[in-house]
């Protein structure tokens, strides 16, 4: 009976062992270098006409005092900025009710020949600040920026860098 | 079997009780988010079952381990329980989520890196249900449902820190400092009414799974005979 007990001690292991390992890789693999959920504007202009045509999804904040309806309130237009970069938006579809000025929002689509990044699906990301009416309304930038996460990316590949 | 009180009614009870007080401080007494407004309070139903499903399944893990240790089948049947409780608290959570979604993100479902994670997570735990109903030998089936769970266990770290390890739609975790006061109250109050409950019921499943073990060791008597010494025609 004892020698069915050591099997069973062995596979304890060896499963625990497996688990930490596919964890590791997943952590410490790289794998994230193939795993960009959207690009940063500064990401989609330096791709330069690469990016024309193909479908990506783009990442930013909503820049302040870009947001323009057409007259036939059919077409919506803004510009998305990672405070380096900034690609304009056009847009046919709804935004949702979240979408504002200095908000952060995915955008799934693709660059004219115009270089406008047309988009049909149009997503809002919000932060992890959740506050009463009144507080905090003011618009900072900078602590917007932080919801992009583009900053979660730049400290893996300085990480990278001193490997 | 006799009715009577057990310890676990107790907490069930208690957990009850605060999951009415928590939601309600949630829905009449908390504040409207700022630029969510009303749809925010979802969040008090959502994040406790996050917390909880993740921790029923960290038990599962740990049950899993001590059944393949000892196996004694209190563990297993604990394991069970606590897979279980995952699973349901889980679904929950991606149902919850799912709507929150629709009405600040705009859609009800994005391949973002949490979701799927979340995703798989309860595909594979049940998965594990799955390999254990197809072992018909109590003690193989212990051993295959304590491995199982050990594997699946991976995702758990994984939905947690992808948020942070990898660009993604769903936020990170929020904190008592990005969170209004009045809104860490409800949030914690849930996150315990759950909590309890989840308890409730995974003591409940523990022992409704022994007594099904016993059953099956009647009905299935060849099956405890020891390997390759079966007399059976």
């Amino acid at each position: 009976m004892s020698k069915e007990r050591n099997r069973r001690r062995i596979l304890a292991v060896a499963a625990i062992m497996v688990a930490a390992g596919v964890l590791a890789f997943l952590a410490f693999g790289g794998i994230g270098e193939n795993l960009v959920y959207y690009w940063s504007p500064s990401e989609l202009e330096s791709s330069g006409d690469k990016a024309i045509g193909a479908t990506i999804r783009l990442g930013g904040l909503v820049e302040p005092g870009s947001i323009q309806h057409s007259e036939d309130g059919l077409t919506l237009r803004f510009a998305v900025t990672d405070g380096e970069a900034s690609v304009p938006i056009t847009t046919k579809s709804v935004p949702p009710a979240m979408f504002r000025e200095g908000v952060g929002v995915v955008v799934e689509g693709s660059v004219n020949r115009a270089g406008e990044f047309e988009t049909q699906r149009l997503l809002v990301k919000h932060d992890n600040q959740y506050q009463a009416p009144g507080e905090g309304e003011d618009l900072d930038m900078a602590e917007m920026m932080q919801s992009m996460q583009f900053e979660a990316d730049q400290k893996a590949k300085e990480q990278e860098n001193v490997e | 079997m006799t009715r009577q009180f057990k310890w676990d009614s107790g907490i069930g009870l208690l957990g009850l009780l605060l999951l009415f007080a928590g939601s309600y401080i949630g829905l009449f007494v908390a504040p409207a988010e700022r630029y969510m407004g009303e749809v925010q309070r979802i969040m008090y139903v959502h994040v406790p079952s996050a917390w909880n499903a993740m921790l029923c399944y960290t038990l599962a893990f740990i049950f899993a381990i001590v059944s393949l240790w000892t196996h004694r089948p209190k563990w297993d049947a604990m394991t069970t329980a606590a897979v279980e409780m995952g699973i349901v608290l889980n679904a929950l959570l991606l149902v919850q989520g799912s709507i929150w979604a629709r009405a600040t993100w705009g859609v009800w479902w994005d391949w973002d890196v949490r979701l799927t994670t979340s995703l798989i997570l309860v595909l594979l735990f049940a998965g594990v249900l799955t390999l254990r109903s197809f072992v018909l030998d109590t003690g193989r089936r212990a051993t295959w449902t304590a491995i199982a769970t050990i594997v699946a266990f991976v995702d758990v770290p994984l939905v947690y820190f992808c948020v942070r390890w990898w660009r993604s739609l769903h936020q990170v975790q929020s904190t008592p400092d990005t969170v209004a006061p009045m809104m860490v109250v409800p949030l914690r109050i849930n996150a315990f009414a759950i909590l309890f409950i989840a308890i409730w019921m995974m003591a409940q499943r523990t022992r409704l799974e022994l007594e099904r073990r016993r059953q099956d060791e009647v009905a299935q008597p060849e099956r405890l005979a020891p390997m390759g010494g079966s007399t059976h025609e």
